[in-house]
């Protein structure tokens, strides 16, 4: 087994098992990324203002991209 | 809500030409990001030429656009106009550069990747706890999940096949997979446990 083909087993692990917290569901983690991101660029908590969103983001990948676009891009766009 | 998110929701109210230049400026920003979302994934997805990236960037700024215009009374001012706006058109970008990525590709349900959980030997990087989990895993995955738990599970984190494509495939939608997703972990987390293994019980949320 190649070790730099696959990933490390301990975080194989990770996306097999997801979070262990409560998490909110895709639809509404669209609903809320906007507020969240907004929150984080801000400086403020987002985690505790928007509980479940983070844990949601460490469980689906799609998500998860989804977060890493807009929180970039609305930073390049504010800088 | 901030003074500019109101001035576009005025604006976007408005009749004739104040609404229409507002909408031309509306798409340009959507423009923008959609280029943004394409730019930022061209270097994964090599098979898209040059005109195709800019095709994708204007369909998916249509798109943004029709759907912000649907959901315009839903925006509550929680945050910036523009960055709830800049979300759809993101949005479009990615799903349909995922969809594309995928398009002609078999979604590949079963595990390619048995050995990993197999070999029980660990490697000089790791420890012998997560050999022994993975082992565990591979074990409850065959045995305690119902096949379409399996076949998600094994689809979505072990083969990487983007959970909306995934959704398409199966003519479903993504929160029903994710949904599949989480009580496929539940029952592996549980049956972990249940072997007596160092994991923690998930815990549930209200609302799944």
């Amino acid at each position: 087994m190649n070790a730099d083909a696959n990933p490390r087993r301990e975080e194989l692990v990770g996306r097999l098992l997801g979070p262990v917290g409560p998490e909110i569901t895709c639809d509404e983690c669209f609903a809320q990324l906007d507020r969240y991101v907004d929150l984080e660029l801000a400086g403020a908590d987002a985690d505790r203002t928007i509980p479940g969103l983070r844990a949601h983001l460490e469980g689906c990948p799609a998500c998860r991209e989804d977060h890493e676009s807009l929180l970039e891009y609305v930073r390049s766009e504010r800088a | 809500m901030d003074a500019e998110s109101r001035t576009w929701l005025r604006r976007l109210g408005a009749d004739g030409a104040e609404r229409e230049r507002a909408l031309a400026e509306l798409r340009e920003l959507l423009l923008r990001a959609a280029r943004f979302e394409v730019g930022r994934r061209r270097a994964r997805m090599p098979q898209l030429r040059g005109g195709d990236h800019e095709d994708l960037a204007q369909q998916s700024a249509n798109d943004a656009l029709v759907a912000i215009l649907a959901k315009l009374d839903d925006f509550r001012g929680d945050s910036r106009f523009t960055t709830w706006a800049y979300k759809f058109a993101l949005y479009e970008a990615a799903a349909s550069l995922r969809r594309r990525s995928w398009q002609g590709r078999e979604v590949p349900l079963e595990a390619e990747d048995w050995p990993l959980f197999a070999d029980r030997r660990s490697r000089p990087d790791e420890d012998a706890e997560t050999s022994e989990l993975l082992s565990a895993i591979g074990e409850a995955i065959e045995n305690d999940l119902t096949a379409h738990q399996r076949e998600i599970l094994v689809a979505v984190t072990l083969n990487g096949v983007p959970i909306d494509v995934l959704a398409e495939r199966l003519t479903t939608t993504r929160g029903a997979l994710y949904k599949t997703l989480h009580d496929a972990r539940r029952r592996l987390r549980a049956a972990l446990a249940e072997r007596g293994l160092p994991v923690e019980p998930l815990v549930e949320s209200e609302t799944q």
